[in-house]
């Protein structure tokens, strides 16, 4: 049986060429065009899917890219729309969430025991004996989700880009042509989007056989199309609207994220399902939906239709379906019937029927016919095919997404705007507007008003308050005010997606969930794929009936992005993870540098120029302590402070009193937030009055610099601060011979007294200007050089020549980490936590409470006193390689948590495990010992003792020598 | 087939007690009104009632029962904190959730998943150690997980993330679990109102008053009430009642979102969170992979959606999972935090006598909802702070007795 129909006058395929497919196993043939629903329906399919709790058979229902009964699985992705999505040569596909198959579904048994499942059942049911939970769990999730996914499935992304207009109108159908045209017309750039393929939205399927409307119709089109001011997006859905009229709008090749001064809405209507028994047949459908199939993909709904409605919509269905050669047994009209299509239908020899009671449909498998009362008697018609057309829900989520509202006319029975955000219009159906003059000049006066807010810049007045447009709108009915008629027997579908009947909305909202949002989590109308298209106008009309309350008074759910699913593929975009490298990156690769990961940098963890790490790092550790070693330390947070009051920030960011610095040294930065707390560390120096130089730590640099522009700010200081974090870079010389190294390379005074420890210089290094600061991080002599960052591999490349000699080696981060372990230096983060200050971290030496402020000054005051825990050094009793502790390791006391290992390593130049603890300040003298806690659960015992663990006097960071040449 | 549903045989659910019962008007007095009627206010309702014979109480919501931040969570809950007082306070928050159902008479759906939390970083399994070390101290069950154990439970999991920072390792917390999160609310809410707890929906608190430095009554949009004590529950709107009194607190509000894809067949038995990646992830039973991720970067008192976050996060659970490419994004919402300094929440009692506080619960507050419920009714039915909660009291901030949670924080913040 085929229901494919002669060529349509603006049909969507392409006639010439065949497509086949594939779908449960049989091969398909359709046209180039055709969505897999039309294509499956001109072959006679109707049985398009199962539904999702009872497995019923369902069909075509609103054929508006909401049918959720009719997804297909297909191989490369689940959850394929057939009402949109095109038929392929390569598609094989299946119906989703069937058992066995989409004619034999096993399923379906659940409906046999569907009067033992009402509304909320699962909260009813399965969790005692609790330990057959998950079992039923199991059970119940096995019948849930509607397609599979092959986790082996690969990554896809689409680009995505960005776009700006003046007026986006959404919506392309008679009255958002018009709006897009006035606006153009008045000298604004116009973005028109719509979600089909083709511009005309309504005009191309209710108004397909009306001759008096082609001249407009084509006009339009044609004007749009022409107009230098208009772009249209077509296959584009606008998911979205977003704060300041940003517009996500998903089309085929990607996401475009649309930035326009003004919106007009011109979304329409969602045609509306009628509630009565057996209304999920397949064959029942929205007229709408039978119109677009005629329409667009020639193909007939049925053989033999019975059109039930409530409205002109119907009754012009009729006569489209009468056009393209189907039978219309009747119209089955629910109220009093006074409008011009009533006589045309009539000539036509088609019965109506007024005052209509709809009993049932008919029908197994499929639709057989349709029993209703009406003047007295009960009439049973055999149809294969039920139009229903008793009315609209706005498409309102855009409106409602800007902060709209809407309210309910009880003339239009249906929900109109009311109140309509700055900058945002709405016209058409949408607003109320049905007659097709009217709604062209709805569209052209929202058009205007948006030319008119862009180019006042937002000042123009309109017509009313709000924007919202009521000279157009309907003085009669459009929709039904409660197109509902419960039999008795139930099988009264209210939301397709779910299964939701009106006897378990009946339930829900006995039961006390008697509010539209509570309604809604209990039963889960609207939960579904199509999020209430279909079915939230009849849940809101059905909860006001029963709860006795107006439609305004019941509300709506909350109508959140997205409109229209859409693909983790497009939201995600291209996958964009800077990955940042130091100029000496290459020079680290030659040298077999092994590089990790430390927040968006690359950094030699060490150098392969032993077998094992551990000997690796051993040897560059051994280089530093013997002789000399350079490290790339160019990932460090760098900021530049200068104005008037640089001093005065410095003071006010860091613990230490920093206004007092002497120009040409430096200082150990400190900063902790308001509670005290840690939060970073670098070093400071001064190179003028009114200008520093300070140094982050590498994870926090964007965090502090963000900080200290907000605290300027709030300060109100004449300060700025520059971040050369990626302009500079950085190194480290260190070594008992670092001097006589860096003496080949720079003219300067490099004695004891021309460059003491701790103090700044500002000289060139081999040629390249340079900040040096003599500081001991890792515990010996040595020099932080910093440079422009074009400089670096200059620098770096000087200084490992001339420490050839000397045998430098580079070293890395894991080196530097024991390093400075041997001398008991802290790295935050890791040897503090998210609560330690500077006095528990052993470093009270860093606060100066005498200043007048510090953020933190307040907490330290008082935390100074009070104390409860420090950091310290400890050894292992017994060196057992094999019983180790880790950092985080626990330190127990009695049974309780007393401490953590934050830093532990084996010391090369002590030939011991030694490590960094925070524990509990009566623990904490030197000597004393305690536990620590393995992994594994067993102890072993540590002391503590004082730090540094190596060099302690510090002796190595001073040593007394002639800098020029050798030994003195 | 269970029994329990052979009754709908001969029995319409409408015959069923109502969980809620219908509008009714405010009395006059109550011994204690609870503002919020969200899962913490109607578990403390609920425990009132039922633990310490307190049954003239109001609880009253300005929205609809549960509409907060208890229906906007991604319904997780664990205990693998990372300070002992967290640990414990939210380990016996497990443990009740265990026994909910059979409690409440009504499926809640607690399903034990098991929950890895990745660590991408050194600096990341040092913390997940860390955390494992106290949860095993404490009897919690949780490990640190090298990526071959992973890679066993999750085999679809792209370890190497696309090539940077790949996983190293993963904090796994066996008992971690998801549930109904509404039903949590309504079970709560249904349990209270059988004891005779009085509910108002659509009653929103605005001014409360004292005498003398204590609590005398509460003002409502439909009327005064009468009461000694006041227990203020709402999530996102705490400075607003806490200004009411001039009670000064350390809370800053942001907003936290959170998505899911159209319902896919079951695939995911696991929960796998990733603070490197701001993403966590679980499949809810309807079939929806259900996402959120870190909060956003800027306080705002308002649940709007942003574009960036979803882009944000599907751009980061591909580095994970790439097939979920493939899928859609059905629906994004999002609720507001009430974050602390110190990643803990803020409970007991207050300056104001008689007005009692359960607050700062950031992106914790789903998994302690029965814990505040009882540790709450019983701080308030005693006068005396349940010793469970004790560290989390309000003037910790005032007396630098901080509990450092930030390292327990699902994700980044």
């Amino acid at each position: 049986m085929t229901l494919r129909l002669p060529p349509q006058p603006l049909e969507w395929i392409d006639r010439n060429e065949t497509v086949s497919f594939e779908f449960e196993g049989k091969t398909y043939t359709g046209f180039k065009g055709d969505v897999i629903s039309s294509a499956l329906w001109a072959n006679g399919v109707k049985v398009l899917g199962r539904s999702f709790k009872y497995h019923r058979r369902r069909g075509l229902l609103s054929f508006a890219n909401h049918d959720v009964n009719a997804l297909f699985q297909g191989q490369d992705r689940p959850n394929v729309r057939g009402d949109v999505v095109t038929i392929d040569e390569n598609h094989s596909l299946q119906a989703v969430n069937t058992f066995g198959s989409l004619k034999s579904d096993k399923g379906s048994l659940v409906e046999w025991i569907g009067k033992f499942l009402p509304v909320g059942f699962y909260y009813r049911a399965f969790y005692s004996p609790r330990f057959l939970f998950p079992k039923w769990e199991s059970l119940i999730r096995h019948m849930a989700g509607l397609g599979t996914v092959d986790t082996g499935w690969s990554e896809q992304r689409q680009p995505k880009r960005y776009h700006y207009c003046d007026v986006a109108v959404v919506g392309a159908g008679p009255s958002g042509m018009a709006a897009a045209l006035e606006a153009a017309e008045n000298g604004v750039e116009v973005c028109l989007i719509d979600e089909n393929p083709f511009i005309g939205g309504s005009l191309d399927y209710q108004f397909a056989n009306e001759e008096t409307v082609f001249a407009s119709r084509n006009r339009l089109k044609a004007a749009v199309f022409s107009h230098p001011n208009i772009q249209v997006l077509t296959d584009s859905t606008v998911a979205g609207y977003y704060g300041d009229h940003w517009l996500a709008v998903n089309t085929s090749q990607g996401l475009i994220k649309l930035s326009a001064q003004a919106v007009i809405a011109a979304t329409g209507v969602f045609e509306q399902p009628a509630v009565f028994r057996n209304n999920d047949l397949p064959g029942v459908m929205n007229a709408s939906a039978a119109q677009r199939l005629i329409a667009r993909y020639g193909v007939a709904p049925c053989k033999e239709a019975v059109v039930l409605t409530s409205n002109p919509e119907g009754y012009r269905a009729a006569l489209d379906l009468l056009a393209s050669g189907v039978e219309v047994g009747a119209i089955v009209d629910t109220g009093e019937v006074s409008h011009k299509w009533v006589q045309k239908v009539l000539t036509k020899g088609i019965p109506v029927y007024k005052y209509a009671e709809i009993v049932e449909a008919l029908g197994k498998k499929q639709l057989k016919g349709l029993v209703f009362k009406a003047a007295g008697g009960e009439y049973e018609i055999a149809c294969d095919g039920l139009l229903m057309s008793v009315g609209w829900a706005p498409a309102g989520a855009l409106v409602y997404q800007a902060g709209g509202k809407f309210s309910y006319d009880a003339t239009a029975h249906q929900l109109l705007p009311s109140v309509l955000p700055d900058g945002m219009f709405a016209c058409g159906r949408l607003n109320g507007v049905h007659e097709i003059g009217h709604q062209i000049e709805d569209g052209k006066l929202a058009g205007e008003m948006a030319a008119q807010y862009v180019t006042s810049h937002g000042t123009s007045k309109t017509e009313s308050e709000n924007s919202v447009v009521t000279r157009y709108r309907e003085v009669s009915a459009h929709s039904h005010h409660y197109p509902i008629w419960e039999h008795p027997k139930g099988k009264n579908f209210v939301d397709f997606d779910e299964d939701i009947q009106l006897k378990d909305l009946k339930g829900a909202i006995a039961q006390g969930f008697d509010n539209i949002e509570l309604m809604k989590r209990f039963s889960t109308i609207g939960m579904g794929p199509s999020q209430g298209k279909h079915s939230n106008m009849n849940g809101i009309r059905i909860l006001a009936r029963l709860t006795a309350k107006s439609i305004d008074e019941t509300g709506s759910t909350t109508a959140r992005p997205m409109f229209h699913p859409v693909p983790v593929s497009h939201l995600a975009g291209m996958r964009f993870r800077p990955e940042r490298m130091t100029v000496l990156h290459d020079f680290h690769r030659e040298a077999n540098a092994k590089f990790m990961e430390a927040g968006n940098w690359l950094r030699p963890e060490y150098y392969q120029t032993a077998e094992t790490k551990q000997a690796c790092v051993e040897a560059e550790v051994s280089a530093v302590r013997s002789s000399a070693g350079l490290v790339d330390v160019s990932t460090l947070g760098k900021l530049e402070v200068f104005g008037p009051d640089a001093a005065a920030l410095m003071d006010r960011l860091y613990t230490m009193n920093m206004s007092n610095m002497k120009l040409g040294s430096s200082r150990y930065a400190l900063m902790v937030d308001d509670a005290g707390i840690i939060t970073d560390d670098g070093v400071a120096v001064r190179y003028a009055e009114e200008h520093f130089y300070v140094t982050t730590t590498t994870g926090t640099s964007d965090a502090a610099y963000r900080l200290i522009q907000k605290k300027i700010l709030e300060w109100g200081l004449n300060v700025t601060v520059v971040n050369r974090t990626g302009q500079l870079a950085a190194m480290n010389l260190a070594g008992p011979n670092s001097r006589r190294i860096l003496a080949e390379l720079t003219d300067i005074d490099l004695s004891n007294d021309g460059f003491p420890y701790l103090a700044m210089r500002q000289a060139p290094v081999a040629g390249c200007q340079a900040t040096l600061i003599r500081v001991g991080f890792v515990g010996e002599l040595g020099y932080e050089i910093h440079v422009n960052a074009n400089d670096s591999a200059t620098v770096w490349q000087a200084m490992m020549q001339a420490g050839k000699a000397y045998g430098i080696q580079p070293f890395g981060v894991e080196a530097q980490r024991l390093l400075r372990l041997e001398k008991g230096h802290i790295i935050v983060g890791q040897d503090t936590d998210g609560l330690m200050n500077p006095f528990e971290a052993g470093m009270p030496w860093a606060v100066h409470l005498k200043k007048p402020y510090f953020i933190g000054k307040k907490s330290l005051a008082k935390l100074k006193q009070s104390t409860s825990r420090t950091l310290v050094g400890f050894e292992l009793q017994v060196n057992d390689a094999a019983r180790r502790p880790l950092e985080s390791n626990l330190i127990i006391e009695q049974g309780e948590m007393v401490g953590r290992v934050t830093s532990v390593g084996f010391s090369p130049a002590l030939q011991k495990v030694i490590g960094l603890a925070d524990i509990r300040q009566d623990l904490s003298d030197v000597g004393s010992s305690f536990q620590i806690k393995l992994t594994d659960g067993s102890f072993v015992s540590a002391s503590v003792v004082a730090t540094p663990f190596y060099d302690p006097d510090g002796s190595r960071q001073h040593p007394v020598e002639n800098p020029k040449g050798a030994a003195a | 087939m269970p029994l329990r549903l052979l009754k709908y045989a001969w029995k319409k659910p409408e015959e069923e007690l109502r969980f809620f019962p219908s509008e009714k008007p405010l009395k006059q007095s109550y011994d204690a009104v609870i503002i919020g009627g969200g899962g913490h206010g109607m578990a403390c309702a609920y425990y009132l009632a039922k633990e310490h014979g307190i049954t003239n109480v109001a609880v009253l919501e300005q929205g609809y029962i549960g509409g907060g931040n208890t229906g906007r969570n991604t319904t997780i809950v664990r205990s693998n904190y990372l300070t002992s007082e967290g640990v414990k306070f939210y380990d016996a928050s497990l443990k009740l959730f265990e026994d909910l159902s059979e409690d409440f008479d009504l499926n809640i759906f607690y399903s034990t998943r098991g929950h890895f939390t990745l660590a991408h970083t050194d600096s990341a399994m040092r913390t997940m150690r860390w955390r494992a070390e106290v949860n095993k101290h404490h009897g919690i069950r949780s490990d640190v997980v090298d990526v071959e154990t992973i890679q066993k439970d999750i085999p679809y999991m792209n370890v190497e993330c696309n090539g940077q920072h790949p996983v190293m390792g993963a904090l796994y917390h066996e008992p971690g679990a998801v549930a109904r999160h509404d039903a949590v609310a309504w079970g709560y809410a249904r349990g209270a109102q059988l004891r005779g707890v009085e509910i108002h929906q659509k009653t929103q608190v605005t001014g409360i008053q004292t005498q003398g430095g204590k609590v005398v009554g509460v003002q409502t949009n439909r009327g005064d009430i009468q009461t000694n004590k006041v227990i203020s529950m709402v999530a996102g709107s705490t400075p607003r009642i806490t200004r009411m009194l001039d009670i000064p607190t350390p809370i800053e509000v942001f907003p936290l979102q959170a998505c899911v894809t159209e319902p896919v067949k079951p695939f995911m038995n696991t929960i796998v969170v990733s603070g490197s990646l701001h993403v966590y992830v679980s499949q809810s039973s309807r079939g929806e992979l259900v996402m959120g991720a870190s909060v956003d970067p800027a306080e705002l008192h308002s649940t709007r959606s942003t574009l960036d976050f979803v882009e944000g996060l599907t751009d980061q659970m591909m580095d994970l999972f790439p097939f979920t490419s493939r899928l859609k994004i059905m629906r994004q919402w999002a609720g507001m935090s009430d974050i602390t300094p110190d990643f803990a929440p803020i409970m007991g009692k207050t300056p104001v006598e008689g007005f009692y506080l359960d607050s700062g619960w950031g992106t914790w507050g789903f998994k302690a909802t029965p814990i505040s419920g009882k540790t709450m009714a019983h701080t308030v039915a005693h006068d005396q702070v349940h010793e469970l909660i004790k560290p989390f009291a309000l003037d910790r901030f005032e007396n630098f007795k901080l509990v450092g949670e930030k390292g327990a924080a699902s994700v980044g913040h």
